[in-house]
């Protein structure tokens, strides 16, 4: 049997290509990659009217088959056949933005050249009317020489015509086979042509998007602009921590219970030790960071959505380039908060080579949601719950200050990187700013989807692994009966920790530090796990929770090596999957091993100062 | 008459044309990406928004389109406006 036919949706960025590609699949979808690149490739079934299956592939948005980044060498790739793990599509489906035609159609007019059978979707039809623009599609239809058929993604307008369209172009025997057109026309004359077509196929015309204009006088404003984008950022941090304390807290109560009814199932002894303390505790403590990551990415979500983003690359501009970044830069560095694996992925859509690379190395160095356990529970242990001004307690004002510590930590280094390793000349901003639109539910709920999922994943695996693994660790061999001496100390875990200990003593780490940054490698929530296993098998008295945790730690650690041990997380780049990510973001070893060694030097300085600056303060 | 000036020295909400590009100024992927968001002789644009006193992009209407430009790239394209 035959393969379905596969049709490509291509177009600008900014067309309403995937809305389209939404309403035409439905919940039919597939997220995958391009072999060798980490571009998604997003596939989806379309169902014929007489029940013919098509692959329906969404391409990156690009202007033009001469390609700028990653996601535009796909996409010219896939439509010329060219692309490896890609068949070449039997027809494809031109996404153009009807309110923008003079500019989208240059794309359409160079597609159409390739000879591969064409329908063209003028879509957002709804939205060019409204901005007092009316449109001839059998002119346009006429000039193009292929189907032209009016849609609106968002309201399913214009869906069967195009399916009908799809089927015919698929099903059609070709009597020769495609040839491209014998000569590709030049940027310049394919872009006046494409103007001249749009002309005469405006049949009326009035000024643009006063919609748009008029949140951009006050988001683009020179001074209220900058006010917005800080308050939008405050309330977006606040959000993350304020919403999260209820969901976080039934995800506590929750495995507080699984884990006293497995206890009380369970018969006592190391199995129940190893579902308890190593997998139920360890999973336990990085699932209820879920609440607060699901807060972040979705305002990172929607700001993206409603086109401010852009308007924030805007403003930042300025600010970026003093240390040789663009604008374009905030956006995948504002995803870092979140977690630095997406934040990477990210930086595809900045053209310039040296300015991603930078934007890559310096991504890990926003505090992402991984280290806030690791934040929280040494600041709840160790600095007083006090007021320092009203309304600003001295806990939230360390907190605020670690992250401010890997903003400036990044701008140094960024400063510092694009004057060495990554020198070049800037390669300056450019960028359509798309109007404003209202985010779509279910396109918000889908990203949000995607991101737990991903999230999930890791819990149950990498951390369930590390965890469990840990748990043995620390628990063989057993300590001689009688002997006095610690399980911990005893253990294998406890062995490789002294070997440690001895490289990071000189920095204020003592031994529970030295044996909880081995697993934190796989990722840095699993340190406050590790320091939990630790106690939980050490502890002969069997207190549970956070606060015999703190209580424990405030015990057995100094202020300094506390204050020590915060500062190495701010730095230190200890997680496995951004490691991996951006060596395959760069394709090969030797970024992502200058990455780990920067940052392991800078986090190992910087917490030996903190160490013995505040061992000299008496502190 | 036409006044000429350059794209970033254009009085905000005043429409232009573009009179002339200099290519030589421009980097070639940054001629490129300028093209492609629709730069070219003849074509009417307009500056909407300047980011901060001083030195910040500049944020034009381009055709149907709006593009943030830096300054360095706006000085580079020549406009005229009818006086």
């Amino acid at each position: 049997m035959n393969a379905a036919p596969l049709v490509a949706l291509v177009g600008n960025p900014n067309a309403g290509k995937s809305a389209l590609f939404n309403a035409l699949t439905g919940a039919r979808q597939k997220v995958g990659n391009y072999p060798g690149v980490t571009v998604e490739r997003h596939s989806g079934r379309l169902v014929l009217e007489d029940g013919r299956p098509v692959e329906l592939v969404d391409l990156p948005g690009a202007y033009s088959l001469d390609p700028g980044s990653l996601d535009e060498q796909v996409t010219r790739n896939v439509v010329m056949g060219s692309q490896a793990g890609e068949r070449r599509p039997d027809a494809l489906v031109v996404v153009v933005d009807a309110a923008n035609l003079d500019n989208h159609l240059r794309f359409a007019l160079q597609l159409i050249a390739l000879g591969l059978p064409v329908v063209v979707a003028l879509n957002m039809v709804d939205l060019a009317e409204r901005d007092g623009l009316t449109l001839d599609a059998y002119i346009l239809a006429r000039e193009l020489g292929v189907k032209v058929i009016p849609t609106v993604a968002v309201r399913r307008r214009g869906l069967d015509t195009l399916k009908a369209e799809i089927d015919r172009l698929v099903s059609e025997e070709r009597a020769h086979p495609v040839a491209a057109a014998d000569k590709i026309d030049d940027i310049v004359t394919l872009q006046r042509r494409a103007r001249q077509i749009a002309a005469t196929a405006t049949v009326a015309e009035t000024p643009t998007r006063r919609w748009t204009h008029m949140l951009d006088s006050v988001a683009l404003h020179p001074v209220a602009g900058p006010i917005l984008l800080v308050t939008l950022l405050f309330v977006m941090f606040q959000a993350v921590f304020a919403w999260s304390e209820t969901p976080v807290s039934w995800i506590e109560q929750g495995f507080v219970w699984l884990e006293a009814q497995v206890g009380a199932f369970l018969p006592e002894g190391w199995f129940r030790s190893l579902i308890t303390d190593g997998l139920i505790a360890g999973v336990g403590a990085v699932l209820v960071f879920l609440p607060l990551i699901l807060i972040l990415f979705l305002f990172i979500l929607v700001l993206e959505a409603t086109g401010y983003m852009v308007r924030a690359a805007f403003l930042l501009d300025r600010l970026m380039a003093q240390v040789g970044l663009s604008g374009r830069a905030f956006i995948p560095l504002l995803s870092s908060f979140a977690c630095a694996v997406p934040g990477i992925m990210a930086t595809r859509t900045i053209d310039d080579e040296k300015d991603r690379l930078t934007t890559i190395l310096i991504a890990p160095l926003m505090t992402c949601s991984a280290r806030l356990p690791v934040y929280t529970i040494i600041i709840s242990a160790f600095i007083p719950d006090r007021q320092v001004l009203p309304f600003v307690g001295l806990q939230g004002l360390v907190l605020l200050g670690l992250y401010l510590m890997g903003i400036v930590g990044a701008f140094v280094a960024a400063l510092l990187l694009r004057r060495t390793v990554t020198k070049g000349a800037s390669s300056g901003f450019m960028m359509e700013m798309p109007k404003y639109q209202w985010p779509r539910l279910p396109d918000v709920v889908l990203g949000l989807w995607s991101r737990a999922l991903i999230f999930l994943k890791r819990a149950g695996t990498t951390i369930a692994l590390t965890t469990v693994i840990l748990w043995a660790l620390l628990s063989f061999p057993k300590p001689p009966e009688g002997s006095g001496i610690s399980p911990v100390d005893y253990s294998i875990a406890g062995r490789i920790a002294s070997g440690i200990e001895v490289v990071v003593r000189p920095i204020g780490f003592n031994r529970d530090i030295a044996l909880a940054l081995v697993p934190a490698m796989a990722a840095r929530e699993v340190a406050v796990a590790a320091i939990g296993t630790v106690y939980a098998i050490d502890d002969t008295e069997h207190e549970g929770g956070q606060k015999a945790m703190t209580d424990k730690l405030k015990r057995n650690w100094s202020l300094p090596t506390a204050l020590a041990f915060l500062m190495w997380f701010v730095f230190a780049p200890q997680c496995i999957s951004t490691i991996a990510v951006t060596r395959r973001e760069t394709n090969g070893w030797k970024w992502p091993a200058f990455m780990v060694g920067y940052l392991f030097v800078t986090a190992y300085v910087m917490a030996g100062i903190t160490y013995w600056l505040a061992v000299f303060a008496g502190l | 008459m036409a006044m000429l000036s350059s794209l970033e020295t254009l009085p905000r909400r005043q429409p232009a044309t573009v009179a002339a590009i200099d290519w030589a100024q421009l980097a070639v992927p940054e001629a490129r990406r300028l093209r492609e968001l629709g730069f070219d002789e003849g074509v009417g644009v307009e500056v909407l928004h300047r980011a901060t006193l001083g030195g910040g992009p500049i944020a034009c209407r381009i055709g149907r389109m709006t593009v943030a430009l830096r300054r360095r790239v706006a000085a580079s394209i020549r406009v005229a406006t009818a006086v």
